[in-house]
């Protein structure tokens, strides 16, 4: 099924978990904040979200800014 | 005594803060940081896309740093909230944001109604809210009414290196405004970091001018120098100027 991930479309297997999601992008949980549908999901809650077609997901993290 | 900053429920010795765009690197980033003994550090989001090994920059922030969000890429206040409400979910500890709502992109001058609009619910979730804004001292006075921790004039468009180009009106905000007044943006040189001072300014923010110099850890010091000696000359309280000369040797009548 497709999903958006960061405005981009991505294929993903179903019922793939969003915690199983950043797993599979070898990100580290300590450094990024997950937006699932325009909500911020706290990292204890990746586990129990079943991601859906056409969801949107923005993987987000800090970097260099004035 | 020491000349503390007190601002977003810290005591700052240092007013340099510096932005950490721009640096070639982070590790050049961290040096120039550390010579200057910056205390105040500003960083932005983005979207980190998949496999992306590259490097945290928070593992080259300094720990005594108090990091200090930018909602850069804001259009609105909107979206500068939900930057900011990102942004500590990341960094719980950290709320300090710098509103930057901008629809400019030929100037990236602010939009201040949109930054005071972000500035009041930020305020009311606890942040300690930094607004950018173009210098207007009633916009001043309603960004203190609405929370703000200080005000952040803008000396010229960012990035620009022109300098206080504002200078009378951010002169007017150190005066009247019951709040630090920040100077942020467009600051290309120490000495007009360390005019911003003299002027009355609480602290400045600088990111370009430090991070594409030539050697931008020696400039890091520079630019906190400068400040230092702003600061300083600022408390001294600064001589009263005259257009006729004042001789500051004693004219003694014994050659006449």
């Amino acid at each position: 099924m497709i999903i958006k991930i960061n405005g981009r479309d991505e294929i993903i297997a179903e019922k793939l978990k969003l915690s199983a999601l950043v797993e599979s992008k070898e990100l580290s949980s300590e450094k990024i904040v997950i937006e699932h549908n325009f909500a911020i999901i706290p990292k204890e809650k990746w586990q129990g979200i079943t991601l859906q077609v056409n969801d949107q997901v923005e993987i987000i993290g800090f970097m260099g800014g004035g | 005594m020491e000349d503390l900053l007190d601002i977003g429920g810290k005591l700052i010795a240092n007013r340099l803060f510096i932005g950490t765009g721009k640096f070639s690197s982070y590790a050049l980033m961290r040096s120039a940081l550390e010579s200057a003994r910056a205390q105040i550090v500003t960083v932005a989001l983005r979207r980190v896309d998949a496999g992306s090994k590259t490097e945290n920059i928070l593992d080259y922030i300094p720990k005594q740093c108090v990091i200090m969000l930018n909602t850069s890429g804001a259009r609105n206040a909107d979206e500068a909230v939900r930057i900011a409400r990102l942004a500590r979910a990341i960094s719980p500890a950290s709320n300090w944001v710098k509103i930057e709502v901008i629809r400019d992109n030929k100037y990236l001058l602010p939009d201040n109604l949109e930054t005071l609009k972000a500035t009041e619910i930020l305020s009311q979730e606890g942040f300690a809210v930094f607004p950018y804004m173009s210098p207007d001292l009633s916009m001043a006075k309603r960004m203190m009414d609405a929370g703000a921790a200080c005000v952040m004039p803008l000396g010229s468009p960012i990035g620009s290196n022109r300098g206080i180009k504002t200078r009378e009106l951010v002169e007017i905000m150190a005066r009247e405004v019951k709040i630090p007044v920040i100077v942020d943006a467009g600051l290309g040189s120490p000495s007009e970091a360390c005019e911003c001072m003299e002027l009355g300014c609480a602290a400045v923010l600088v990111n370009t001018a430090i991070a594409i110099a030539g050697d931008p850890v020696n400039m890091a010091k520079a630019f906190s120098d400068a400040v230092g000696a702003g600061r300083r000359a600022y408390l001294a309280g600064l001589a009263s100027d005259s257009k006729q000369a004042n001789p500051s040797s004693p004219l003694t009548g014994f050659l006449r």
